[in-house]
C-alpha cells in the first residue's frame, strides 16, 4: 500500500543503516470517530485540516496510515502522544 | 433533524456545557468508574494501552516500562478533570482537552465491553444491551461536540 508520506527510501542493499527512518503508523479501529481522528491530526502534528482529512480516510479505507517518520526517538514520542488520544498507532522501521 | 450541541465555544475563548443534571451526573460518576477499572488492569481497557512495537516484544516490554505508567497517570488525570468540572458552567480549552481524552477512554472501555464493529454499532431497541449502546452513542455525540468546539483553537498549520 503506498504510503501517504514520503519517507527516504534506503538504497537497494543499504538496509543495514541504522538511520534508516521508522514510521509511525495508524490503524483503522471501529471505535475512534473519524472527526476525532483529524482532529488529533491537526493538533499532533500542526497539519492542515484537509492532510489530516485525507490521512484519516486512508486510515478508514486502506485499514492504516503512515502519520509521521523520522528518528526512532521522534516516533517514541508521537506513538506516546497518539496513544495519550487513544489512537491504535504503531513504529517499524523501513526497508 | 438539526442535533443541539451541548459544547460550544463562547465569545471570551471558554467553552459553555449545555447540559441537563441528570448528564452532568453521570458524567461526574462515569470516569470514576473507568478509573477504577485502569487501576485494575481490567481487560475492557486493553485498548487503552496499544502496543507500540506489535513485532519487537523486547522492544514493547521496554517502551512500556519507560511510558506505560506515564499514559495511565495522563489517563487518570483526565478523568479525574472531568469528574470534577462536569457541574460546571464552563470550561476552558486546556480542560476541554481533558475531557476530549476522558471521554475516548470512556469510549474505548465501554467499545470493548460491548464489542463494537463498524457494522455493528446498534441493537434493537429490547435488547438487553441497548441501554449501554445508547450511553455509548451518547459519549459519541458528546465528544463530536468537544471537537467540534475545540476546532476553532487549532491554530494555523505548520506541519507539511
Amino acid at each position: 500500500m503506498p504510503a501517504p508520506v514520503e519517507v527516504e527510501r534506503p538504497e537497494a542493499g543499504d538496509d543495514v543503516r541504522p538511520d534508516r527512518p521508522w514510521l509511525v503508523i495508524v490503524w483503522n479501529d471501529p471505535i475512534n470517530l473519524m472527526s476525532y481522528v483529524t482532529f488529533v491530526f491537526q493538533k499532533l502534528f500542526g497539519y492542515s485540516r484537509e492532510k489530516a482529512t485525507r490521512l484519516m480516510l486512508d486510515v478508514h479505507h486502506k485499514g492504516r496510515a503512515v502519520v509521521t517518520s523520522g528518528p526512532r526517538e521522534r516516533a517514541e514520542h508521537d506513538v506516546f502522544r497518539l496513544h495519550r488520544y487513544g489512537l491504535w498507532a504503531t513504529m517499524e522501521q523501513t526497508g | 433533524m438539526i442535533r443541539r450541541r451541548r459544547i460550544r465555544a463562547d465569545r471570551h475563548g471558554r467553552f459553555r456545557l449545555v447540559l441537563t443534571e441528570p448528564e452532568r451526573s453521570l458524567l461526574s460518576r462515569l470516569p470514576t468508574q473507568a478509573a477504577a477499572l485502569l487501576a485494575d488492569g481490567d481487560p475492557s481497557t486493553t485498548r487503552v494501552f496499544p502496543v507500540a512495537y506489535p513485532a519487537d516484544s523486547a522492544a514493547e516490554a521496554d517502551f512500556r516500562r519507560l511510558m506505560g505508567s506515564e499514559l495511565l497517570a495522563a489517563q487518570q488525570e483526565a478523568l479525574a478533570t472531568m469528574a470534577a468540572t462536569a457541574d460546571r458552567r464552563t470550561l476552558d480549552a486546556e480542560e476541554l482537552d481533558r475531557w476530549l481524552s476522558a471521554l475516548e477512554v470512556l469510549r474505548l472501555v465501554l467499545g470493548t465491553q460491548l464489542d463494537v464493529t463498524e457494522d455493528h454499532a446498534l441493537v434493537d431497541a429490547d435488547d438487553p444491551q441497548a441501554p449501554a449502546f445508547a450511553l455509548y452513542h451518547y459519549l459519541s455525540a458528546l465528544q463530536d461536540d468537544a471537537v467540534e468546539a475545540l476546532s476553532a483553537t487549532l491554530g494555523e498549520p505548520t506541519g507539511d
